[in-house]
C-alpha cells in the first residue's frame, strides 16, 4: 500500500508540488504579491508556511489551487507550478479537477446555510453522485474522519451553522475529505477559535497526515512546529529558507528567521 | 458681525423649517383628502364592514335619477335593470346615465394583479439572468461597462416610450406565437397546426393582451431589477462562492447551488419593490393591455381547454387599475362619480403602499438574518 509506505521512500519520485520560480501579481505585474519562489512538497509530508502578515503565504496557497482566478487581474508573472507532474495553469488542466485534487480549508470556517449531511455530500452530488447510500456512505465515512460524527450522527439535518465554530471548522475539513482529494491547502485554520477547539483540530491534522498532503498556514510558531514535518519561512514576497521543522525551529540558517521565530519581528 | 451671522442663520433655519412643513403638508393634504373620501365608498359601518359590492363587482355604468317622491337615486347597471323590473311603470326624473361610475373594481384589480405577476415572471427570468451574468461571468472590460450603461439609460426612458415600443414589439411584431383556432392568417408569419385537437401555433404578435402587457411592464422595470438582483447577488459572501469552487464545483454549479439560494430571498423581495413601482404606470398599458371595460372577468367564458385555454387567457386585455382611474378622472360626472375615483385611488394607493411595505420589511429582516 503506498499509503503506507514511509514518506523517505517516495521523497525519491518527483514532489507532488513542485513550485518553481514563481512570481506573481494582484495587478497585472505592477507590484509582486510573490517573488521567485521555488519550494518542493513532499508527497505524504505536512508543510507549514510561516512569515509575518502580508508576506504572501496565502496567496501561494491560493495560487495551489487556483483560487486566485478568481481575483481579477491576479496573475502568475513568471514560473510554474507543478502538481503531481502537470502544469497546473496548462490549458489543458481542468480546474475543476485540480481542485477535486486538491482541497482547501478556509481561515473563517464557511460551511454552506445547508444542512450538516448536505454541506458534506456537497462535493459527491457536485460530482454527479446520487446513489443515496453511496452518498450516506460517503457523508459518514467523511465526518468520522473529521472526528465529527459522534457529535453530529443524530443531528445530521440540523443546520450546518447550529454548530460551534470548531464544530463548523471541522465540519468544513469533513465537506473537503468527502471529495476524496489528494492534497488539502489549510489557510489559518484555527485562528478563528480557541484553544480548545484549536486543539482538537491538531489532533484531527495529526490524522489526516497519515492519508493526505497537507500545507497548512500559521501565525502560531507552536502550532507550526508540533504538526508540520517541513517548514517554510516567508517576508515579503520571497521564500527565505526552507528545510525540515526541527531544523528550522532549532537551526535555522538565516538569521531572519531565527528573529521572527523567536519573535523579534513579524 | 457675529450678530448678523446669527440672525442670517436663524432665519435661514425658518425657512428651511418652513419649506419642510409645507411639505408635510401637501402630504397631509393629499393623503387626508383621498382617506377622507375614499374610506366611506371602501368601508362599510356595519358587518362585514366592508362594501362588499365595490370589491365583488366590475365597473359598469350609474344611473341616476329622481323618482316619484323625488328622490335621488344611483343605482348600477343591475340595479337599475332590477328597479324597471320592480317598477315597471315608474316615471324617472332627471335621468342620466354615467359611464364607469357605477359598480365596483373588481375587474381592474384582477387584471392589474394579472399583469403583476406575469410582470413579475419575466422580470425575473430576465433580471436574474442579467444579473448573473453581470457578476458572475463577465469578466469586467468593456462589455459589462455598455451593459450597466445601457441598462441605466433603459431607467430614463419616459413610461409612453415603453408602451409604444411595446405595442411595435409584443403586440405587432410576429415573432411571438399564439396558440390559437383561428390565426389571423393577414398577420402571421408562420402558422404551424398543432395536432391533436386542430389548432394553430401563429406567429402573429401577441396582440394588445396580457402578455404584451406584462412584458412591457417587465422590461421597464428591468433597471431596477437587475440592480436589485446584482446586489443581492453581490452580498453573498466571498467564502461562500470559494468553498464551493474549492469543492470542484463549475462556476456554474456554484451559482445555481450555493450563491443562488442565498441571494434569492433578497432578489425576490427587491423585485416586489420594483414590480410596486411599474404596477400603477398607465401609458405602458395604454396600447399594450389595458380595454376601458369588459362584461367578463378574464377566466370566465374563455374557449378551448389546455394550453389553448391558457393562451386565450393571456391574450386577451384586460380592465387595469391604473387606466381605470385614468379613464374616470378624465370623465364628466361630476358628484355621481367622486366615489368611485376616491374609493379606486384609495385602495390603488393602499395596494402599493402594501406591497412596498411587505418588501421594506422582507428586507429588512433578510438584512438582519444574513448579518
Ligand atoms: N485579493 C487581493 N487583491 C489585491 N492584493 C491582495 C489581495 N490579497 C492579498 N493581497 C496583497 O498581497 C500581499 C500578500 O497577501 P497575503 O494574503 O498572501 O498575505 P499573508 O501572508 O497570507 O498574510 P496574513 O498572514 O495576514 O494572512 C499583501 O500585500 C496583500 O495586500
Ligand atoms: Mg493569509
Amino acid at each position: 500500500m503506498p499509503d503506507d509506505a514511509p514518506a523517505t521512500a517516495r521523497a525519491e519520485e518527483e514532489a507532488i508540488i513542485v513550485i518553481d520560480n514563481l512570481s506573481f501579481s494582484y495587478d497585472g505585474g505592477r507590484t509582486a504579491a510573490l517573488r521567485g519562489v521555488t519550494l518542493e512538497i513532499q508527497a505524504g509530508l505536512t508543510t507549514a508556511f510561516i512569515g509575518p502578515s502580508g508576506c504572501g503565504k496565502s496567496t501561494l496557497l491560493r495560487c495551489l489551487n487556483r483560487m486566485n482566478d478568481l481575483v481579477e487581474k491576479a496573475a502568475i508573472t513568471s514560473g510554474q507550478i507543478r502538481i503531481m507532474g502537470h502544469d497546473i495553469h496548462d490549458p489543458k488542466v481542468d480546474v475543476i479537477e485540480l481542485r477535486k485534487q486538491v482541497g482547501m480549508i478556509f481561515q473563517k470556517y464557511n460551511p454552506f446555510p445547508k444542512s450538516i449531511y448536505d454541506n458534506v455530500a456537497y462535493g459527491p452530488r457536485v460530482q454527479g453522485v446520487r446513489d443515496k447510500a453511496k452518498l450516506a456512505h460517503l457523508v459518514e465515512d467523511s465526518l468520522r474522519k473529521a472526528a465529527l460524527w459522534d457529535e453530529v450522527r443524530d443531528r445530521l439535518d440540523q443546520s450546518a451553522l447550529s454548530l460551534s465554530g470548531g464544530q463548523q471548522q471541522r465540519l468544513c475539513i469533513a465537506r473537503t475529505i468527502a471529495v476524496k482529494p489528494k492534497i488539502i491547502l489549510m489557510d489559518e485554520p484555527c485562528s478563528a477559535l480557541d484553544p480548545i477547539a484549536t486543539a482538537r483540530i491538531e489532533e484531527l491534522i495529526a490524522e489526516l497526515q497519515e492519508e493526505f498532503t497537507i500545507v497548512i498556514v500559521t501565525h502560531n510558531m507552536q502550532q507550526a512546529a508540533r504538526v508540520s514535518d517541513q517548514t517554510a519561512f516567508f517576508n515579503m514576497g520571497e521564500l527565505v529558507e526552507c528545510g525540515e521543522t526541527a531544523r528550522i525551529f532549532g537551526n535555522p540558517s538565516v538569521k531572519q528567521t531565527e528573529d521572527y521565530i523567536s519573535g523579534r519581528f513579524g | 458681525m457675529r450678530g448678523r451671522w446669527r440672525s442670517a442663520d436663524k432665519l435661514l433655519t425658518l425657512g428651511f423649517s418652513i419649506g419642510t412643513y409645507f411639505l408635510l403638508f401637501c402630504v397631509g393634504a393629499i393623503f387626508g383628502k383621498i382617506v377622507m373620501e375614499g374610506a366611506p365608498v371602501l368601508l362599510r359601518s356595519e358587518a362585514p364592514y366592508v362594501n362588499t359590492n365595490f370589491f365583488s363587482k366590475s365597473p359598469m355604468t350609474l344611473h341616476e335619477f329622481k323618482d316619484e317622491e323625488g328622490r335621488l337615486l344611483r343605482l348600477d347597471h343591475d340595479e337599475y335593470r332590477q328597479y324597471r323590473k320592480n317598477n315597471p311603470g315608474a316615471v324617472l326624473l332627471e335621468e342620466r346615465s354615467i359611464s364607469h361610475a357605477g359598480g365596483g373594481i373588481l375587474g381592474p384589480l384582477v387584471g392589474t394583479a394579472m399583469l403583476v405577476v406575469l410582470c413579475m415572471g419575466m422580470a425575473l427570468v430576465l433580471g436574474i439572468s442579467t444579473a448573473i451574468y453581470m457578476v458572475e461571468f463577465a469578466r469586467g472590460g468593456r462589455l459589462l461597462s455598455t451593459l450597466r450603461l445601457a441598462i441605466m439609460n433603459l431607467a430614463g426612458v419616459p413610461s409612453i416610450v415603453f408602451g409604444l415600443f411595446g405595442f411595435a414589439f409584443f403586440c405587432l411584431s410576429p415573432v411571438f406565437p399564439v396558440l390559437t383556432t383561428e390565426p389571423d392568417w393577414d398577420r402571421s408569419i408562420l402558422t404551424l397546426p398543432v395536432w391533436p385537437g386542430g389548432g394553430y401555433l401563429s406567429f402573429q404578435g401577441w396582440g394588445s393582451s396580457l402578455l404584451a402587457g406584462g412584458a412591457t411592464l417587465a422590461i421597464m422595470v428591468l433597471p431596477i431589477m437587475v440592480a436589485a438582483c446584482e446586489e443581492a447577488l453581490k452580498a453573498v459572501p466571498r467564502g461562500v462562492r470559494e468553498a464551493s469552487l474549492a469543492l470542484g464545483a463549475s462556476r456554474w454549479t456554484c451559482v445555481r447551488t450555493a450563491v443562488l439560494p442565498q441571494a434569492a430571498p433578497g432578489m425576490l423581495t427587491a423585485s416586489v419593490l420594483g414590480v410596486t413601482r411599474v404596477a400603477g404606470e398607465t401609458a405602458p398599458i395604454l396600447f399594450t393591455a389595458a380595454v376601458l371595460s369588459r362584461a367578463t372577468l378574464p377566466w370566465e367564458n374563455l374557449e378551448g381547454s389546455g394550453l389553448f385555454w391558457v393562451s386565450n387567457l393571456l391574450t386577451q386585455k384586460v380592465e387595469a387599475l391604473p387606466y381605470h382611474i385614468y379613464i374616470i378622472s378624465g370623465q364628466p360626472g361630476g358628484e355621481a362619480i367622486d366615489h368611485m375615483r376616491y374609493g379606486s385611488v384609495l385602495l390603488f394607493l393602499i395596494l402599493v403602499i402594501g406591497l412596498a411595505m411587505v418588501s421594506v420589511i422582507l428586507r429588512s429582516r433578510h438584512r438582519k438574518d444574513s448579518h
